[in-house]
């Protein structure tokens, strides 16, 4: 039997009943938004409970470039929606290629401060409080960029091959949304471990 | 030397029944919980009542010719009157409710008070009287309190593993031990007796015979049971080889024993291990037939139990048996 | 695929139609053979949780009985707990409203049938993952190695310390597996209600029973990402050397409790706002009346929804927290008994003044009432925070909370198993062996559940193997044990009922109950599109205007 894939169409209440792929992401959203805020409020209960160093304001470097690189990329993906809503693909390609650039950024950034952390400051997931709630939150984060990639990939393959039309406005739309809760919750993130916290 | 149970537990339906209280906090949580029953009563009857009667009332009569009943949508003011009076019984409850909380949390620790620490252990009782210098297990003493004069105990209640929680019903609610955090309780109890509570938190698998039993004796037997408990245990001479054993077998790993090498502190101090009347935290009489059976196997009484059979012959075992069977 | 869509085979077609049938149902999105499939796989489990309580009340039928081992005592009330909500309770909920929101807003499907499948198929493996550990390592023989660390899995009792082997990490990921699932299931009913409703329903019109699932749905998406994030940490000690709860290092076994009664008390609500949704809708058809008061009981609902995310910290009165703390938590919920009230008298309300017939459903209903009563009431005993300093942790907790969700939920989901199966099934059950399930039940359940709460007034800790002498609590754990043989036979009676009338029952037509919402249009069991045409609405009760035309509801709302 085959699943209808055809989008059923909302009801004739076009217009005045919202629409599903939205009303889906900003319950996905708040659904993650829950579980990051358990993570905060555990980071921000363990702060000062170390045992042990290393501190915060030890060893955190601010990450203001990588920080300015994903927020920087919901602009962009901003404008690629804008320009595929009014049929420029070629806008739309090059303006989502910079989203994902900026996004594989940050988790470079990511990747090239825990390697200082682990390897030069000697902290680890295990080493104490501060550690594990560090690695945690921002590796959860990590995660949804990392997912957030893939997903912004296969739209650029699908791009690739032409794939990509006006009429898909609304499901880039709906997968903008996504990309944004991430850079929301990075900007919570930041402000808790880097400016808070230190 | 077991204390007879108070005579009026016989008509308190247990020894553990929370509607016979013997101290203050369980005195004033009774008082609290009368006015709670006698409010939820009330509610009870009114609404059941209600409920009972449009059942039987609105219900399908055998002749009934089959129209819609007038079909009634609402009314403003019935709402609010179900709301106002409600909102109206749960303010009285809440600030009967808050003065208790405070009364109890709240109260001051008086210089006269006997201060104990309680620390749970999976599965069973640490306290220590650190001003009286005294370390013991599973069986608590407390002075009796007189309501005139009270000499009341507190106690600070810390866990060494697990979550465990602290409830003697007759004297007081329950109060968890929590590792890595200081909790307090208090109790005054006003008569003499032995109380019986047992650990009330989920702790592993003998969660159900970590027992506690609370003795309250009048100020002169207390004061003489400090006395004997702060003193080195007093050893018979026809028990070396026991000693001996005890000492070169892992015991002193997880015991102490007061003026001698034993100084583990894993498991209960047994330095006057026969002034209790029971083993295991409640788990069996103090006799030597079952101080024998548990050291041979701990898990024949309370499987489980953190403490390793010792693999000992009948002979080590007799002789152990008879070594601590001096400790008073 | 044939177009009786949850008709089940008939015997005498070749064993090649059978699987072919079978596959339909494996690959389905069909939104009413999910919620067969949901209410099937509950009720598997509701048997092998109810004999994980047989097991523990045999145990405890006299004191010092050694009829299981403490290890294995443990482990039944860990699992019993845990089958019942993750795997019995939520998924049941989710079935029926999988089943029933599309039929009653007028939709043709889920707005996702997929994702449905998706996530009805990440609860089986939940469940089957949680059983798995039976097997995991030791075999069978001394159940395994089943999870011991309850039901709530406090901390630090479930580090690697205490907690050596995997059966804590099975109770993890199962749960945290079908918590995915219990995600995208919520999202599809939140969607489903505020995009696919037909013409003329506003959200004002639309039955009760879906506002009270869009309610139920929204907790969900609040409420799940809290047990989520703990189990991840305390999966995140027990493999990467973490330190959230560890408290050795300096982490908080009282952040563990905090966590997961964030999720836990709305968790209960998720539970019992399905349940309300069923009697909202059986009440009404069994009385002849409307809902009494719509607006206020869909504003007591959201109330009730909003509160119920302030109150977790009444599971933890005894754990130290300053008297400020707990003063507010007394307050809060309190509170949160207030609208709950108001939905018990706005029933009463809707009785009032009708014509009640006593089929089944509706039997079921009014026990509900009468007990959902007692339930509140013995909460707000909890509620009094000193009153719980003796009464938590005890078998009055045990008979409180058991008088919810048997004496309340479960009550309300048989007269909704009763009310609905003509429509799911087009047969008729027998109303003689639905009234024997009933009688047996509420004599099983009182026998059980009244005479608990006793033990716990006279001391009686939860979670105990075993009990000694002379405490007093040996009559009525006797009396407790013997009302369950009387629910079992009565269960035995309910299965059976339904299963031989699936097959054998006669023909029950659309609309057996003479009922007003939009899924009796339809025939018994509807096709798989549910409407041929898309209908259009004009009050609460649409089939009440059609058969009333001369004095239709859109006149009064």
């Amino acid at each position: 039997m085959n699943a209808t894939p055809t989008m059923m169409s909302d009801s004739q209440l076009d217009g005045e009943l919202p629409s599903r792929g939205h009303v889906a992401m900003f319950a996905l959203i708040a659904a993650e938004a829950a579980i990051f805020a358990i993570f905060v409020v555990a980071y921000i209960f363990d702060l000062g409970k170390s045992l042990t160093g290393p501190l915060p304001k030890d060893v955190l470097a601010v990450p203001i470039f990588y920080t300015i690189c994903l927020l920087s990329s919901s602009v962009t993906i901003h404008v690629a929606g804008h320009a595929l809503g009014q049929g420029k693909i070629g806008g739309f390609r090059t303006w989502w290629f910079a989203t994902i650039v900026l996004g594989a950024l940050f988790l470079y950034g990511t990747a090239q401060e825990w390697h200082r952390l682990i390897y030069q400051e000697g902290l680890t997931i295990s080493t104490n409080l501060f550690g594990t709630t560090y690695y945690s939150l921002v590796g959860l984060h990590g995660f949804h960029v990392l997912v957030g990639l893939i997903c912004l990939s296969a739209v650029m393959a699908f791009t690739l091959f032409g794939d990509i039309q006006p009429q898909h406005t609304y499901r880039i739309d709906v997968l903008s949304l996504y990309w944004h809760f991430v850079d929301v919750v990075w900007i919570v993130v930041f402000t808790v471990v880097y400016i808070i916290g230190r | 030397m077991i204390p007879t149970f108070a005579q009026a537990d016989v008509h308190y339906l247990s020894p553990t029944n929370i509607f016979a209280p013997a101290s203050t906090p369980a005195d004033t949580i009774f008082g609290l919980s009368i006015f709670v029953l006698a409010v939820t009563a009330t509610i009870f009857v009114v609404v059941f009542s209600l409920l009972l009667y449009a059942v039987v009332r609105f219900r399908k009569r055998a002749d009934d010719d089959g129209r819609e009943p007038p079909q009634v949508y609402g009314s403003n003011q019935v709402e609010l009157a179900w709301t106002v009076i409600p909102i109206l019984i749960v303010v009285a409850l809440f600030m009967a409710t808050a003065r208790v909380i405070a009364s109890v949390q709240k109260a001051a620790q008086p210089p006269n008070a006997i201060e104990v620490i309680a620390i749970g252990h999976q599965f069973w009782w640490e306290y220590r009287y650190p001003a009286l210098q005294v370390v013991t297990a599973n069986e608590l003493h407390v002075p009796v309190s007189d309501p005139a004069h009270p000499t009341p105990t507190f106690i600070k209640l810390l866990s060494a593993d697990t979550d465990h929680s602290f409830w003697i019903p007759r004297l007081a609610g329950k109060t968890d031990l929590i590792p890595n955090r200081i909790n307090h309780t208090w109790i005054d109890p006003h008569e003499t007796g032995l109380y019986l509570g047992q650990c009330a938190q989920y702790c592993g698998t003998q969660h159900a015979k970590m027992l506690l039993r609370v003795y309250v004796q009048s100020r002169e037997e207390f004061d003489r049971w400090i006395q004997e408990q702060s003193q080195v245990a007093h050893i018979g001479d026809t028990a070396s080889e026991g000693q001996h054993i005890f000492e070169t077998t892992a015991c002193i790993n997880c015991h102490a024993i007061g003026g001698t090498v034993a100084d583990g502190r894993f498991g209960p101090d047994l330095s006057h291990l026969m002034s209790r009347d029971t083993i295991a935290a409640g788990a069996a009489p103090n006799t030597p037939e079952n101080l024998r059976r548990w050291i041979r196997n701990p898990d024949d009484i309370k499987p489980g139990s953190r403490m390793p059979a010792m693999e000992l012959s009948d002979r080590e075992l007799d002789a152990v048996t008879a070594y601590l069977t001096t400790l008073r | 695929m044939s177009t009786d869509s949850i008709a089940l085979p008939r015997p005498q077609e070749a064993s090649r139609a059978l699987v072919d049938s079978l596959h339909d149902w494996v690959t389905t999105v069909d939104h009413k053979r999910l919620g067969v499939l949901y209410i099937l796989f509950a009720l598997f489990f509701l048997l092998v949780g109810g004999i994980e309580a047989t097991i523990m009340r045999i145990q405890l039928i006299r004191p010092q009985n050694d009829f299981v081992s403490p290890q294995v005592f443990n482990r039944m009330f860990t699992m019993h707990g845990t089958t019942m909500i993750f795997f019995v309770a939520m998924p049941v909920m989710f079935g029926f409203a999988n089943y029933l929101v599309p039929l009653m807003i007028g939709a043709r499907d889920m707005a996702f049938p997929r994702l449905n499948a998706f996530s009805f198929w990440l609860s089986a493996l939940g469940g089957i993952l949680l059983y798995f550990s039976l097997v995991g390592a030791n075999g069978l023989y001394g159940a395994g190695n089943a999870p011991d660390v309850g039901w709530f899995a406090y901390a630090p009792l479930t580090s690697q310390t205490f907690s050596r082997g995997h059966s804590t990490d099975f109770w993890t990921l199962a749960v945290l597996i079908s918590g995915f699932g219990s995600i995208g299931t919520a999202i599809n009913i939140l969607t489903t209600i505020l995009c696919l409703r037909c013409p003329g329903m506003k959200l004002g019109k639309m039955p009760l029973f879906a506002w009270l699932n869009l309610v139920m749905a929204a907790l969900v998406l609040i409420a799940i990402g809290p047990l989520t994030a703990a189990q991840i940490m305390l999966t995140l000690d027990r493999y990467l050397g973490a330190h959230f709860f560890d408290t050795q290092a300096g982490g908080s076994a009282v952040i563990w409790m905090h966590f997961f009664w964030i999720f836990g008390h709305p968790e209960v609500y998720i539970l019992v706002i399905p349940a309300f949704a069923f009697v909202s809708e059986i009440i009404p058809v069994f009385s002849r009346k409307a809902m009494f008061g719509y607006p206020v009981m869909v504003a007591a609902t959201v109330a009730i929804g909003f509160l119920s995310t302030a109150v977790w910290a009444h599971h933890m009165f005894t754990v130290g927290l300053s008297s400020n703390a707990n003063t507010f938590f007394v307050l809060s919920t309190m509170a949160i008994g207030v609208p709950t009230g108001i939905k018990i008298f706005n029933w009463l309300a809707t009785m009032w003044g009708g014509k009640i017939h006593f089929q089944t459903p509706m039997l079921f209903c009014i026990a509900f009432l009468f007990q959902f009563l007692i339930a509140g009431l013995t909460g707000i005993m909890l509620s009094a925070a000193p009153f719980d300093w003796q009464l938590g942790n005890s078998y009055f907790v045990v008979a409180h909370f058991h008088y919810v969700i048997v004496g309340g939920i479960l009550f309300a989901l048989f007269g909704a198993f009763y009310y609905w199966f003509p429509k799911m099934t087009g047969k008729m059950y027998s109303e003689t062996l639905g009234k024997l399930h009933f009688w047996l039940f509420v004599l099983g359940f009182h026998l059980t559940f009244d005479f608990m709460h006793i033990p716990g007034f006279l001391g009686m800790p939860r979670r105990i193997y075993t009990y000694e002498l002379g405490r007093g609590w040996d009559t009525w754990n006797l009396i407790v044990t013997i009302g369950v043989f009387f629910q079992a036979l009565s269960i035995l009676t309910f299965v059976g009922n339904l299963v031989w009338h699936c097959f054998k029952g006669e023909a029950a037509g659309s609309d057996p109950w003479d009922a007003w919402t939009l899924e009796w249009t339809t025939s018994s069991p509807p096709p798989v599109y549910n409407f041929a045409a898309v209908p259009t609405v004009r009050s609460r009760r649409p089939l009440w205007d059609l058969k009333h035309p001369d004095d239709p509801d859109w006149k009064y709302e």
